[in-house]
């Protein structure tokens, strides 16, 4: 439980500036890890990707991961940075359980890429975030706190290590402050994260799923008076694993300094831990100096060349990056912002794209994503993208409709089918009997039927109250259980009961 | 840090442990910092070599971009790998409370 005492975040606002900063680690996907051979399968048994290299037994020497530097490469070339034509790695000496060699293989004053940026948009406005660094490392093991109550260090016994996730290879992205945006500083951060989010996954570098740790944030916030000079100084929150989180995190940081700030007290440069159900930071320990951790040049790796050509020929490479991407389909599938942007909040921009591509009509597979498909996902408390049905099913259905051998009723019903594992649209359609049915020998039946069952009815339509035939094609509708299409049921139902 | 490079001092050595994660006591810390200062005077004779005209490295051999194709190779065998540890349980190392700081 947090005791803080938080000012109003629009009083916050009215006499302080914010500046904060980003240091993002992104777990590459590479098929093995950054100094070994030894695989990176997330969920693996504890201990059982290792090997003498990762858990520093003596006399193991690292190679590093031809993969990994080429990922590191590409994430700076999409951010727009200098890479480096001659780097080294760095130890980062600190004592942890999780780090078996007693330090961090990572990159210190030299690292792969430099001075790059990411433009994100909020609300309309453009911010530019300035890059300062990228750089290549490797991942900790992980620790498991026995004994405490709550599964943190706090009330622990003792702690059991997997280091089955040591040595995965871990990029570094580190902006410069932002400032001078003010209230919105908590939106860009988290903007930030998921527009870098995004370039990556367009990269394919990593899977970059928050919820299993592949992209975590450290949160840098200060407050300052609104027209000071001078920064105030910043606390670093740590291990900041969703994009929700990001924007709390800062959000909280700035009511917490302010109160603070307003009381004549001084903030203290200090980690800080973020709690996900509450929203709140609590203070850790006091920060490290860099000469703290006696960085020093790896000797046992040999320098990193990137040749220039090949770099420019990874540049040359590059994917289509999110910005241009979503600029040319607003303009392909004609969208005015505000559409374009629910489509990229509900994160269904990749999904739709993909049903587009798989065959779809545009407005077609917005509206099942947006619509019908969205509810599902929201009734279920899963994200739309792991829905058990992809682009090109959805695809498949919206041409079951636009041929009309489904309307939007049995659509659904289709829909229902493929979720639950019964294959494609079109065998579901066909094992559960949901074609629509034409003008045929049973829905001739069905129609006869309902003619015969209300006597009433038709003599009112016969003396011209052609509106009561809706309860007719009603009938029709209901004894089909839905599987007829109502204009035909009613052009059926005109010839038969008007029609000489 | 001191002022002489070749020596450390009492708070030196006691930041050095905390850092280190050691637990010195306040006798250990004089003795320490005498041996260490002694240890660093040894190694600091490699400043008397003539240096000038040599470019700093940190290889002994000009080779750049030694890397390694992104393939598994077979891992070791967990009992393997939890034999050398002081202590196991629930397949992983256990090792002591970690004090006074959090994950």
């Amino acid at each position: 439980m947090s005791t803080d005492r938080l000012l109003e975040f629009d009083d916050v606002v009215s006499r302080y500036e914010p500046v904060f900063g980003l240091e993002t680690h992104v777990e590459l996907g590479t098929a093995s890890k950054m100094f070994c051979g030894c695989a990176t399968t997330f969920g693996a048994e504890p201990n059982t990707q290792t090997c003498p290299v990762c858990l520093a037994l003596p006399g193991a020497l690292p190679v590093a991961n031809a993969a990994a530097i080429e990922a590191t490469i590409r994430i700076g070339l999409a951010l727009g940075c200098r890479i480096a034509t001659w780097c080294r790695f760095a130890r980062k000496n600190y004592f942890y359980p999780d780090i078996p060699k007693g330090f961090q293989t990572s990159q210190y004053d030299e690292p792969l890429c430099t001075a790059g940026h990411l433009d994100v948009e909020v609300d309309g406005e453009t911010y530019r975030v300035e890059i300062e660094r990228v750089h290549l490392e490797e991942d900790t093991g992980k620790n498991l706190h026995v004994g405490g109550a709550t599964g943190r260090i706090h009330g622990a016994d003792h702690s059991l290590v997997d280091f089955n996730r040591a040595g995965i290879p871990l990029v570094e992205i580190v902006t410069r402050p932002v400032a001078g945006v003010g209230a919105k500083a908590p939106e860009v951060a988290r903007a930030y994260v998921a527009e870098l989010r995004e370039i990556l996954l367009a990269l394919g570098v990593s899977e970059v799923r928050m919820e299993r740790g592949n992209l975590r944030c450290d949160v840098n916030t200060s407050l300052a008076p609104t027209g000071s000079l001078e920064w105030g100084t910043r606390t670093e929150t740590k291990n900041v694993n969703s994009l929700r989180s990001v924007e709390r995190s800062v959000r909280y940081e700035m009511r917490r300094q302010a109160a603070l700030l307003d009381d004549g007290e001084r903030i203290l440069q200090e980690t800080r831990h973020f709690h996900e159900d509450t929203g709140s930071t609590s203070a850790g320990r006091s920060k490290e100096e860099a000469t703290d951790y006696r960085y020093f040049p790896e000797p046992d790796l040999v320098p990193m060349a990137p040749d220039t050509d090949w770099v420019e020929q990874l540049r040359a490479d590059l994917p289509e990056l999110p910005a241009a991407r979503r600029a040319r389909l607003r303009e392909e599938w004609g969208l005015s912002d505000t559409e374009m942007a629910w489509l990229v909040n509900a994160g269904a921009l990749g999904l739709v794209s993909d049903t587009v591509a798989a065959g779809a009509d545009p407005a077609d597979a917005r509206k099942w994503w947006l619509g019908e498909l969205s509810r599902r996902a929201k009734d279920a408390g899963v994200e739309l993208g792991d829905l058990a049905v992809t682009p090109a099913q959805v695809a498949e259905l919206t041409q079951l409709v636009a041929e009309g051998t489904v309307n939007d009723q049995l659509a659904r019903q289709v829909l229902d089918g493929v979720l639950a594992g019964e294959g494609s649209p079109r065998q579901v359609v066909d094992s559960r009997g949901l074609a629509v049915m034409g003008d045929s020998d049973e829905l001739g039946a069905a129609v006869d039927a309902a003619i015969a069952g209300a006597p009433d009815v038709v003599e009112k339509v016969r003396g011209g109250k052609t509106a009561a035939l809706g309860a007719l094609v009603g009938a029709v509708m209901k004894e089909t259980r839905g599987k007829a299409d109502a204009a035909t049921v009613r052009r059926m139902l005109e010839e038969r009961v008007l029609g000489g | 840090m001191s002022t002489d490079a070749h020596s450390l001092s009492r708070d030196d050595v006691a930041h050095l442990a905390r850092l280190s994660r050691l637990a010195v006591t306040d006798e250990e810390l004089d003795r320490f910092a005498d041996q260490l200062g002694v240890v660093l005077g040894a190694v600091a004779r490699v400043q008397d070599a003539p240096t000038t005209d040599v470019t700093p490295t940190t290889h002994a051999v000009p080779l750049t971009n030694v890397h390694r194709p992104d393939v598994v190779t077979p891992s070791l065998p967990r009992e393997q790998v939890l034999a050398g540890a002081p202590a196991a349980e629930d397949d992983r190392f256990r090792v002591p409370r970690i004090l006074g700081e959090e994950a």
